[in-house]
């Protein structure tokens, strides 16, 4: 039976003692320390910091150790089967971990002399370029940090295309599925619209009806992910983007389930305007415990001149950082994007090739198609919108019957599938699944894992209806049983830094 | 069938498949993408690369690196939103750990806790560094901060200005400029003294009104001089209703009066220094703290991860908190679209932090001011060059001017680099007011040889 470790360590600021240290910085020279004479002499009084920064006072070793403790008290990839739905958790190459920090690239600063950065620019540039080829897209900008800030550019251009088609101010909706991720209406709101959301139909896809009454010369654009967050095929994309064109719309894809799709369809093939890519997602660099990612964004031609500065150019024989781009938003963040994540983005899509990323394509949706096969006719089960209908990378389960039947809800599915050692599935999302078990497994887990999963499913489903108490006292075999969520978002007892907790706890408040 | 069986995907062997394929009941995989439009389907194969074994791999992007002249391999003098500084092994063997490294945000706290205590831990940090109370676990970097920070005090104050100092970095500047226009949010930039670069007072008085929604100032500022003004501008903000935002570089704070001990409401700042490296400028770190206080809190974006108790109270625990504020559930209500952060970067900050402690972050401090005080003694005694143009206290950065010298600054880093050294930042085109000066950084990693050779290369370039 699984367990993870469980280490019961203190947070740091109780841990140490006064004076110790875990790391001693370079000193000055003595000539430069007689050179420049005392501290109180080279920074105003003022602005001098008197009171030490209550910091933890520690050894390399007891810090080593916490971390290392702490480490273990989470779970990777590398861990075990991580089946979350829209997040596209796949096997993280080490080789492209060693790559990125190859001190010939770690150690470059982005301001350094053309001549000095060819080999990062030409990587760049290149990757810009499979990117564009495998989206379908005209020109392709790294910038974007993440997925979600990808599609806040996406959405800026949205707002300066029509602006300079003098339509900014009619032009005020974008259009986006009920089925769609929390970031498109949010993105779409940042960039200044207003969103209006269109039902999907019976069979998983978007209402054309609905969304024809929904277009209007009001109508910026619509932003789609397809395959869509049921892990459907949109099979009328012809007609919505055919809708939304006529309209005087752009169509956004929203890239977070590209994997499918790799080298079989293309967005911008399919008519998209604007495309955001999560690398982190699709080509294979981790997600960090949450980031950082990168979240490219490519664009149709009559939109690449309004792209963040600089665009990467190969002009006479040298790759070139080009400011001279008019017609540009300006900037979303400092530099280039995250080059780290682009960089080990790169070396993914050589590991693979052109077929390696087909097979990762098909072999996501088999295994999606494989589980869901397994899954469907459990009891307590079902699989909402057109259950004979082949998803693709990943599909959403409903536990809508199990939790009428006994009580246990798909939270408490998710909790007990961590307690047989895998992370579990998106749950409660997309919102037009009641009870939703969003699974999606990838190319990069084996047959026998998928099996393991399964019967996991299976038997907690089982549980389920003879000991609900089993499954809903889950998770028992983590580091921690079930926390107390509401405790840590109520106004009077949120701790959200060490301070505000010791404060608290002093005033009797916690 | 082809046969394309790749490490990194278990199941490409062909017996699995055909295995897996004869449960579902299909022939061919095609039949699983049956509902794509023909027309959509790629016929002909993409302009990408062959599959390459990892040895391939390694030597083609080993080999594409070494066109690069790194900046330990060509003394470099850069900073401008992107420093070197030393990253300790600890700091690096820890976020290569798999088990942080690998995992996602963590939605399921209870097989998170690593994950979520180094956050809670960095949040924390930030909040002793910067004297505030909350901090957020991350942002995309400094300028969309600044950019998601304007927005913030903007919806707490109803009101839809920002004043910001005219000597920023004009990236950070483009970027607040791109997030602000469509939420209606105007931007004022305040004139600095000519001779100390300090922030003019009197035009700040001028341009601050009723309608003033927040006044930031960066401390040290982009030109590397510390802002001593602060608790005036502070109190000018304060007495017109408006928010006080301070832009820090978090290094400077072992040495630096931390925000909070000059009122400051919200603290932004680059985590980069924290254990980062400069990596071509991405991924950096965003911090955003802020005093706690219901509204500002309410309004922050982005994760924040408190420390809670287990249902039964038997044991403290971690987890994601204020989540209605963020759009996997309030959608177009939320404070912001954010979701993949930084996180990593944060935890090379938690454990950067963690093996400075105070004292290491004050010798760190110390290093860095004595590196740039002898930089700038030595450098100005060079005829013809200015260094630095104001006259002000300087941390980590520092001008140099050669409009005496009547060379560009642009001719010089050209003739530098002939000495294997990379010069600052010209400056010309960005402050045109300010001729021909580029931006200088010094940190602890650069030796008073290094800085000698500086010294010597531009005076032999001048004479």
């Amino acid at each position: 039976m699984f367990k993870q470790a469980t280490w019961n360590e203190k947070v740091i600021f109780d841990l140490g003692a006064s004076g110790r240290r875990g790391h001693i910085p370079p000193k000055s020279e003595a000539e430069i320390m007689q050179s420049t004479g005392k501290m109180d002499k080279l920074i105003p009084a003022k602005m001098f910091r008197t009171k030490k920064p209550r910091l933890p006072e520690l050894s390399e070793v007891e810090v080593m150790r916490h971390y290392l403790r702490l480490s273990e008290m989470n779970f990777g990839v590398d861990s075990g089967f991580y089946p979350l739905g829209s997040c596209t958790m796949k096997y993280n190459p080490k080789i492209d971990e060693q790559l990125a920090s190859l001190p010939s690239f770690a150690d470059i600063h982005p301001y350094q002399d053309q001549s000095d950065i060819q080999g990062i620019l030409e990587i760049l540039y290149r990757l810009e370029r499979w990117l564009a080829e495998i989206t379908g897209t005209y020109e392709v900008c790294l910038h974007p940090a993440a997925g979600a800030h990808g599609e806040l550019l996406g959405t800026l251009l949205m707002r300066i295309f029509h602006d300079q088609n003098g339509e900014c101010k009619k032009r005020t909706e974008v259009i986006v599925p009920d089925s769609a991720h929390g970031t498109n209406p949010a993105s779409a709101a940042m960039a200044g619209f207003n969103v209006v959301v269109v039902p999907s139909d019976d069979d998983g896809c978007i209402s054309l009806g609905a969304l024809k009454a929904a277009v209007s010369e009001r109508t910026a654009g619509l932003m789609l992910t397809n395959p869509n967050t049921l892990g459907v095929f949109e099979k009328n994309i012809d007609e919505i983007a055919g809708i939304v064109h006529e309209a005087g719309g752009l169509l956004y894809y929203d890239g977070a389930n590209l994997n499918p799709l790799l080298c079989k369809v293309r967005p911008g093939d399919m008519g998209f305007d604007i495309v955001h890519i999560n690398i982190h997602k699709t080509f294979s660099t981790p997600h960090g415990g949450g980031g950082p990612g990168a979240g490219p964004v490519g664009v149709s031609e009559k939109l690449a001149k309004f792209l963040p500065v600089p665009r990467i150019a190969f002009e006479e024989g040298q790759y070139q950082l080009d400011y001279n781009r008019p017609d540009s938003i300006g900037k979303i963040k400092s530099f280039y994007g995250n080059a780290a994540v682009l960089l080990k983005a790169y070396a993914y899509i050589l590991s693979m090739g052109r077929e390696g990323l087909e097979e990762v394509a098909e072999i996501a949706v088999l295994n999606a198609n494989y589980l869901l096969h397994k899954l469907k006719n459990v009891k307590g089960l079902i699989l909402p919108y057109d259950n004979a209908k082949p998803r693709k990378h990943e599909c959403v389960l409903s536990a809508k019957p199990l939790k009428n039947d006994t009580g246990v809800s798909a939270l408490n599915v998710a909790k007990r599938l961590l307690d047989y050692g895998f992370h579990a599935p998106t749950v409660y999302f997309p919102l037009i699944v009641e009870e939703a078990l969003m699974i999606e497994p990838t190319e990069s887990f084996e047959k026998e894992e998928l099996d393991r999963f399964a019967d996991a499913v299976q038997e907690i489903c089982r549980e389920a209806y003879a000991n609900p108490e089993r499954v809903l006292s889950a998770p028992q075999n983590v580091s921690i049983s079930r926390l107390d969520e509401v405790k840590a978002s109520h106004p009077r007892t949120m701790a959200l830094s060490w301070r505000m907790y010791v404060k608290k706890k002093s005033q009797g408040v916690l | 069938m082809k046969n394309r069986d790749h490490p990194y995907i278990p199941n490409s062997v062909a017996r699995t498949k055909e295995e897996m394929m004869r449960q579902i009941g299909i022939k061919d995989i095609d039949e699983l993408y049956a509902d794509v439009p023909d027309k959509y389907r790629l016929k002909k194969p993409l302009r990408l690369p062959e599959t390459l074994s990892e040895f391939e791999v390694k030597k083609h992007v080993e080999e594409l690196l070494s066109k690069d002249k790194s900046c330990s391999e060509k003394r470099a003098f850069l900073g401008a939103g992107c420093w070197p500084h030393y990253v300790p092994a600890v700091v690096k063997e820890i976020v290569q750990r798999s088990e942080l490294l690998t995992a996602y945000t963590p939605y399921q706290p209870e097989i998170s806790q690593g994950m979520l205590q180094i956050l809670f831990e960095y949040q924390s940090m930030i909040c002793e560094l910067t004297d505030m109370d909350v901090a957020n676990c991350s942002m995309y970097d400094w300028a969309s901060a600044l950019g998601e920070t304007a927005r913030m005090t903007a919806r707490v104050k109803n009101r839809k200005e920002i004043l910001v100092p005219q000597i920023i970095h004009p990236e950070r500047a483009s970027t607040l400029k791109v997030y602000s226009e469509p939420a209606g949010i105007s931007i004022k930039q305040v004139a600095y003294d000519v001779e100390s670069g300090q922030l003019n007072l009197a035009d700040l008085r001028q341009k601050i009104s009723d309608q003033t929604a927040a006044v930031y100032v960066e401390n040290q500022s982009y030109l590397g001089l510390v802002e001593e003004q602060v608790t005036e501008i502070g109190r000018e903000a304060h007495a017109h209703g408006a928010l006080f935002i301070v832009g820090i570089d978090p290094i400077s704070l072992g040495v630096l009066k931390p925000p909070g001990e000059y009122d400051a409401d919200i603290v932004i700042g680059e985590g980069q220094p924290l254990g980062n490296a400069m990596n071509f400028g991405g991924p950096l770190l965003g911090i955003m703290a802020c005093r706690e206080d219901t509204a500002l809190i309410r309004q922050m974006p982005g994760r924040i991860i408190g420390l809670t108790t287990t249902q039964d109270n038997s044991k403290n625990g971690f987890c994601m908190t204020m989540q209605t504020r963020e759009q996997h559930i309030r959608r177009e209500k939320a404070t912001s679209n954010i979701c993949s952060n930084e996180a990593l970067c944060a935890v090379a900050a938690a454990v950067y932090l963690s093996l400075l402690g105070p004292e290491g972050l004050y010798e760190l401090g110390e290093a860095i001011v004595h590196k740039t005080t002898y930089a700038i003694q030595k450098l100005s005694k060079i005829e013809g060059l200015t260094a630095p143009i104001f006259k002000a206290s300087h941390f980590k950065e520092f001008t140099i001017n050669f409009d005496n010298a009547n060379v560009t600054v642009k001719e010089i880093n050209k003739k530098l680099l002939e000495h294997n050294i990379q010069g600052g930042k010209d400056l010309s085109k960005e402050f045109p007011e300010l001729g021909q000066t580029a931006l200088y950084c010094t940190t602890e990693t650069h030796s008073k040889a290094d800085i000698d050779s500086l010294a010597n290369a531009l005076e032999e370039i001048l004479t």
